[in-house]
């Protein structure tokens, strides 16, 4: 019998397969699809401090095998998330993982000090969204102020595993890798969107209102891949790996190049079934190979 | 209720220069689900489209001892639409549906607004209303012109406007709009176009303080709440989202000038 349970930051999952955040809301939209405790883990939509109501739309663009968003982290604050969502969320066998932002390191404190008293399994520090003008994609490209931020966010969850989401648009993943690691993180997830850019010829407008945004899809899956390869090899933390999977042996790519669970997002809009595919083919990959566990995969890339 | 369905397409027609009509086999959708005037489904297209493309419904029938069937009507926009309007009776289509909230509509007389690919959508609206609504139609010139004689089986009675006068009224339809309003009593006025055409639907109904019901349009992802991308700013600040709480919204409560 093929152990499909994964452990993320001293967390077990009973599957490898997360959704990813911003792709999922809080879960009640595919609830009416499939039951939630299907899935390994539901990472929630990103929580700020305040509500905010996000980018002037057009926030999406299609690009060949992907999209680019400018979503500008639409939530309706952490408070509402406690009161709302959460107790939803937790109707389902699953863990709940919560994504965070902060214009201050000190908001990124008052954000896990509210989460882990409120008992959610893991908190993902998002220091990397490119949406947004303040903080956000700063602190994931400095290496002194990603360090700030995780030993802040660190210190305020009291023993809730945090987890640093790293940002691709970056020289050098591993400086940042790094940072997190020494400032005391508990797991990395990558990657993040790549800031990109589509422009309509005839009108000569950027098709995105706010002229550029984040490129994630199945366009995205060899970034994520070779970054999350040179992540595993300069820092001893667990991964979360994501970036344009949409099939099992996407996942596994993921995990040879050493990511310990996988998140799925953008294939979410293309089919709302896709975390069960990617997880079901992960599975069948593993028992083909006469894997003990899909587990066994993680960091088993043989480079040249 | 089940929201995915494989739908095979039972018929295909061109209507006027470019419009596709396109008739699927949906199954027990119509049968099982609360359908109404205004919802939409999202279809996956194939090549290199990732995202569904959101089709407002034009008609529907519930089937006896066959599949529900249903009807939409699309344009070719881009490479999903062309993809779409390509595939032969008897392909397969995965389609997410019905989605969204519709129209609030019952027996009545209605003042019924279309402007271009937001035409289809107001049929479904004029077989609820029971055959004394006045349908407006505006289209960018005669050749574009489509299901008229479908309005006509529906409505009391039909005007028709074009941007360059070659059929009807030579302007927009906001204009016949004021000259209806100011001759009728309406139980509302309910529009599916342009954003600058619902603008100015909004606001003729308004002046008439007539109750307004639109359906918006904007870049859709999931198509069911959950990526937040199609948000459209609410007057009291907030923002809503197309997919889950439109596509039809009440007109006041919208910020026309966001």
């Amino acid at each position: 019998m093929l152990d499909l349970s994964v452990k993320l930051a001293g967390v077990t999952l009973k599957n490898p397969v997360v959704v990813a955040s911003g792709t999922f809301g809080f879960g009640r939209e595919y609830s009416q699809f499939y039951d939630l405790g299907e899935l390994g883990g539901i990472c929630a939509k990103g929580l700020t401090l305040h509500p905010r109501t996000g980018n002037p739309a057009p926030r999406i663009a299609e690009t060949p095998m992907g999209i680019l968003n400018s979503v500008g982290l639409e939530n309706p604050g952490v408070d509402a998330f406690l009161t709302e969502e959460l107790p939803f969320l937790r109707q389902f066998d699953t863990k709940i993982i919560t994504n965070i932002s902060g214009n201050t390191p000190e908001e990124y404190g008052i954000l896990c000090e509210k989460l882990s008293d409120a008992g959610v399994d893991l908190i993902e520090v998002n220091i990397s969204c490119p949406n947004v003008k303040a903080g956000g994609l700063a602190y994931g490209t400095r290496p002194d102020l990603a360090a700030e931020v995780t030993e802040t966010a660190k210190k305020h969850a009291h023993g809730v595993p945090v987890m640093v989401k790293l940002s691709p648009n970056v020289t050098d993943i591993t400086e940042i890798a790094r940072a997190a690691e020494g400032a005391g993180a508990d797991a990395l997830s990558l990657i993040n969107t790549i800031r990109g850019m589509r422009i309509d010829p005839e009108t000569r407008r950027p098709i995105l209102r706010m002229n550029t945004g984040g490129l994630s899809g199945p366009a995205v899956l060899p970034v994520a891949v070779r970054m999350v390869w040179e992540v595993s090899q300069a820092v001893p933390l667990p991964i979360l790996g994501m970036g344009g999977v949409s099939k099992g042996t996407d996942a596994a790519q993921l995990m040879l190049a050493g990511a310990s669970a996988v998140a799925v997002g953008t294939a979410l809009f293309a089919d709302p079934f896709a975390p069960l595919k990617v997880r079901d083919g992960l599975a069948e990959l593993a028992e083909r190979q006469g894997l003990p566990s899909v587990a066994a995969l993680t960091g088993g890339v043989k480079p040249w | 209720m089940k929201v995915e369905h494989t739908c095979k397409i039972l018929a295909k027609e061109v209507l006027g220069s470019g419009a596709v009509a396109m008739t699927l086999g949906v199954g027990d959708m119509v049968r099982t689900d609360r359908m109404g005037p205004g919802k939409f489904i999202h279809i996956q297209c194939g090549g290199a489209s990732l995202l569904r493309r959101p089709i407002s419904v034009c008609a529907w029938s519930v089937g006896r001892e066959r599949d529900d069937t249903l009807t939409v009507v699309f344009e070719t926009r881009g490479e999903g639409t062309a993809w779409l309007a390509r595939r032969p009776v008897g392909h397969m289509l995965d389609v997410l549906g019905p989605l969204g909230n519709g129209f609030d509509v019952e027996l009545g007389t209605y003042l019924l607004v279309g402007g271009g690919i937001g035409v289809p959508p107001m049929l479904s609206c004029a077989g609820y209303t029971g055959g004394t609504s006045t349908a407006i139609l505006g289209f960018r010139s005669r050749d574009k012109a489509i299901l008229l004689d479908e309005f006509a089986g529906e409505c009391a009675q039909v005007q028709i406007a074009t941007d360059d006068g070659s059929l009807g009224h030579h302007g927009f339809v906001d204009e016949l709009v004021r000259r209806e309003l100011e001759k009728q009593s309406y139980r509302a006025v309910l529009a599916c176009g342009p954003r600058p055409m619902l603008k100015s639907v909004a606001r003729a109904a308004a002046a008439f303080g007539v109750p307004c019901q639109v359906s918006m349009e904007e870049r859709m992802g999931c198509g069911v709440g959950a990526c937040l991308v199609c948000a459209t700013p609410m007057r009291d600040g907030t923002v809503k989202h197309v997919c889950k709480d439109g596509p039809v919204f009440r007109a006041e409560e919208v910020d026309w000038d966001a």
